[in-house]
């Protein structure tokens, strides 16, 4: 996400990382391209200059002139200092109360109905809640509907009235419905809003007053520009918000947002909305995040989610069978189905350090190992059980069968063994075992 | 409205209605900066900076007006305060696209062929539906005959939202439900708009985003089958973007041209604080106009755009 924003600072860095001497003139000059890459990101203008003046202050303080490797004492500072700005240690929802009553607010088409309902959704299968979705939207055509669609969609029931156009008495009466029915956390869906219409910021204010939620939630497009500051005190003025989401984080943004809106409200930002799908969020993690501005990759989260989705005996037999060199085109094709199951490819190398880069201008989407698995399963079960069986008529015919060419049949066969090689190789190192069945569904990871 | 009266009232109100909630504290920086000084030095160029930045212009084209100005003044050798407003503003819609229809305000349809096709596309949540409704009241009222074509079959209630629109402008609507091949309904909508001799058709798709391959590809497919109803169908590729929408959007530009050849821009929400100045970049490079902005979410909320009212905006601070 933060991609285009790590590749300047690459640069940036690169000035120094190149100079075996550091001058207070190049800090400047390197500062200033940090500058620019935040506000290229879409981090305020004035917070920019107070980043890199207070970077600037952090280096000289800590004799970076003098220091031994002065670029990377100066990556460590920027991290450090992002990291700060985007609000130190991660921070849970508030559900206190029963029901716990969690209200939505944002400008129009940030992603409010469609974060209700992943919120609403984790919350249910996550946390073993039972919530209830209301419907509070009584101006945007068809929003109620959508509320119900998502509902639907989730197995989660949606309290609406067409008949009552009053989000107050709506949101009242949803919180009564949920009391007498047994649901422990109610959602409120409201209508999007620009922060200087004070008729509409009147009304959600009315609407918080009489339902005191235990969580007030701002959220904001990841891809908003310089009026975030605005927006987000704004909101924070009426609202005194509890937390912040920042949807849309799939696209290409850089992000700069986060740092922006953390930095002027000083509210921890605690979701993040990453697709149009129910399952499309995550908890926001501000160290990797500012991790994955410098281009440090987001190597946690790449863990976590290859754990959630990788099944630990299979991981212990594979483990043997790559010690062993056996690893096959069928164990191949297993690895792919497990990468394929956490999510988007090109998401998931992006978190890779250094890779971020790299995969940015690929045309990688989930489609990513059509091709891969084509000619995979176009061999017959001894030519996966053992690869070096594969002679020039059978790659002919695999390509035939895959509608590939010789070619890619030959290329893939050449990156299995060098696979192989490298899996073999570390496998035998104590420590990178431990790291490579951590990380479970990496190893087969194919090289683009 | 003080030095930067350079345009006349009446137009301007227009805008301005919808501006009205605009203004920031900026303006008021750039005359202390001006006022007094003779020539364009360090202090301006600054303030600039910062109301440029500060508008989402960007860092690129921001030094590219700077450079222009720099230019100007080194050629001119002395340059006040009045000069510099008004050079100022020229630099700046110099960089934004003729749009062809011009400075008129009134909703338009080039001559030519009927049904006129217009396919609206854009990132998610940006205003897609909202404008087309909007058009379609617009050209309604102007007194053609309109058909809306509902290919956004993905986002929950996408439809039900467009047949709402449709009641509202009172225009016919194609729909295939939900789930629906957009393509084939965009198929269908131009074939029902030929059979009523329509004289536009305004077809709504999916929010996406740019860098979703095979969504992009959708969206060209969707584009290619409409010639075959209606050859050099679609005449007109709307993209619409979010008034707020920082530099991102000329990513989002660079990648809808690609699959669909954008052919002009719609800028929403910027009856908000937003000022929308990412625009200006994005016109200049890839030299598509802005043709409608929104300025607010009622169907009279859409404007014919105006590049000096635009340029105005972006320094202005409060109503006249
Ligand atoms: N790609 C992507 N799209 C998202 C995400 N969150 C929301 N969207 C899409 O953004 C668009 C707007 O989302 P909504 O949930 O309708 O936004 P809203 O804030 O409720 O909008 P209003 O009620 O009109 O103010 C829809 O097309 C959603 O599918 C996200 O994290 N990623
Ligand atoms: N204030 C304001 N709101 C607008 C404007 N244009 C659209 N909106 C609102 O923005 C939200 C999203 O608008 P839509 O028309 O649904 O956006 P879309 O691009 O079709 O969204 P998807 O189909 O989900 O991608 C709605 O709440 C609209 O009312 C505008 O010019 N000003
Ligand atoms: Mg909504
Ligand atoms: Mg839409």
């Amino acid at each position: 996400m933060f991609d285009n924003l790590t590749e300047k600072f690459d640069r940036a860095f690169k000035v120094l990382k190149g100079q075996g001497q550091i001058t207070e003139v190049n800090v400047a000059e390197t500062l200033k391209e940090v500058r620019r890459a935040l506000l290229d990101a879409d981090v305020n203008y004035k917070i920019a200059k107070d980043f890199t003046n207070d970077i600037k202050e952090k280096a000289l303080g800590r004799d970076v002139l003098t220091a031994v490797k002065p670029g990377q004492l100066l990556v460590k500072i920027t991290q450090e200092e992002l990291t700060a700005l985007m609000g130190g240690q991660h921070e849970e929802i508030n559900l206190t109360g029963n029901p716990a009553v969690i209200l939505m607010s944002g400008l129009q088409g940030s992603g409010k109905t469609t974060f209700s309902g992943k919120l609403a959704n984790y919350l249910k299968n996550k946390k073993g809640k039972k919530p209830l979705l209301a419907a509070c939207d009584v101006y945007r055509p068809a929003a109620i509907d959508q509320l119900h669609v998502v509902g639907d969609q989730i197995g989660v029931e949606v309290f609406s009235d067409k008949d009552d156009k009053d989000p107050v008495s709506i949101s009242t009466r949803a919180i009564q419905h949920a009391k007498s029915n047994g649901f422990n956390v109610v959602i409120i869906d409201t209508a999007g809003r620009l922060a200087v219409d004070e008729q509409m910021m009147n009304e959600i204010a009315a609407v918080k007053t009489a339902i005191s939620p235990s969580e007030t939630l701002f959220v904001v497009d990841a891809m908003t520009g310089q009026d975030a500051v605005n927006t987000a005190k704004a909101f924070n003025e009426r609202l005194d918000f509890d937390g912040v989401v920042l949807t849309k984080l799939d696209g290409d943004t850089r992000g700069g947002a986060a740092i922006s809106v953390k930095s002027v409200v000083n509210k921890p930002i605690k979701f993040i909305g990453t697709g149009e799908k129910m399952e499309a969020m995550d908890l926001f993690y501000p160290e990797r995040m500012a991790d994955r501005i410098l281009g440090m990759g987001d190597v946690v989260s790449l863990v976590e989610r290859a754990q959630e989705n990788y099944d630990e005996e299979k991981a212990k037999k594979l483990q043997r069978k790559i010690a062993k060199n056996e690893f096959n085109f069928d164990d191949f094709l297993d690895q792919i189905q497990q990468i394929k199951k956490m999510g988007n490819v090109k998401d998931l190398m992006g978190m890779i350090p250094g890779m971020g880069k790299a995969v940015k201008n690929l045309d990688i989407d989930d489609d990513a190992f059509k091709g891969i698995e084509a000619i995979i399963r176009s061999m017959t079960p001894q030519e996966r059980e053992n690869h070096k069986i594969i002679n020039g008529s059978r790659r002919k015919r695999i390509a035939r069968g895959s509608g590939s060419e010789v070619q890619d049949v030959n290329r893939l066969i050449k990156q299995f063994e060098e696979t192989r090689k490298v899996m073999q190789l570390m496998s035998n190192k104590k420590n990178m075992a431990s790291l490579m069945s951590q990380m479970g569904g990496m190893k087969g990871m194919p090289k683009f | 409205m003080g030095i930067f009266n350079f345009f006349s009232r009446d137009k301007k109100e227009k805008l301005d209605e919808g501006l009205e909630k605009t203004k920031t504290g900026i303006f008021s920086k750039l005359t202390k900066a001006v006022a007094g000084k003779s020539k364009v030095d360090d202090d301006v160029l600054d303030s600039l900076e910062e109301i440029l930045i500060t508008a989402d212009v960007g860092v690129n084209t921001t030094l590219k007006i700077i450079e222009r100005i720099e230019a100007r003044v080194a050629r001119d050798k002395y340059l006040g305060t009045e000069e510099l407003n008004t050079l100022l503003k020229e630099e700046i819609a110099g960089l934004l696209e003729e749009n062809n229809s011009g400075t008129a305000t009134e909703f338009t349809l080039p001559e030519g062929q009927r049904p006129h096709v217009i396919m609206v596309v854009g990132v998610n949540g940006v205003g897609k539906t909202t404008t087309i409704g909007k058009l379609a009241y617009q050209f309604k009222k102007a007194g053609k005959s309109v058909v809306l074509g509902a290919s956004d079959t993905f986002r929950a209630a996408a439809v039900d939202q467009l047949r709402i629109w449709s009641e509202r402008a009172g225009v016919p609507i194609v729909d295939q439900g939900m789930g629906a091949d957009p393509a084939s309904v965009a198929f269908d909508t131009l074939q029902s708009a030929v059979r009523q001799n329509a004289d536009v058709v305004l077809i709504d798709t999916a929010g996406r985003l740019h860098n979703k391959v095979n969504l992009m590809n959708e969206l060209s497919k969707i584009r290619r089958v409409m010639d075959k109803v209606v050859p050099g169908a679609p005449h007109e590729v709307l993209l619409v973007l979010d008034g707020s929408t920082g530099q991102n959007a000329i990513e989002q530009a660079r990648q809808f041209t690609k699959a669909t050849e954008v052919t002009a821009m719609a800028l929403t929400k910027i009856d908000g604080t937003a000022k929308g100045g990412v625009v200006i970049g994005i016109s200049d490079e890839f030299k598509i106009p802005v043709k409608y902005i929104g300025v607010g979410e009622g169907a009279e909320h859409l404007q014919v755009f105006n590049k000096f009212e635009f340029v105005d905006s972006l320094f202005s601070k409060e109503k006249v």
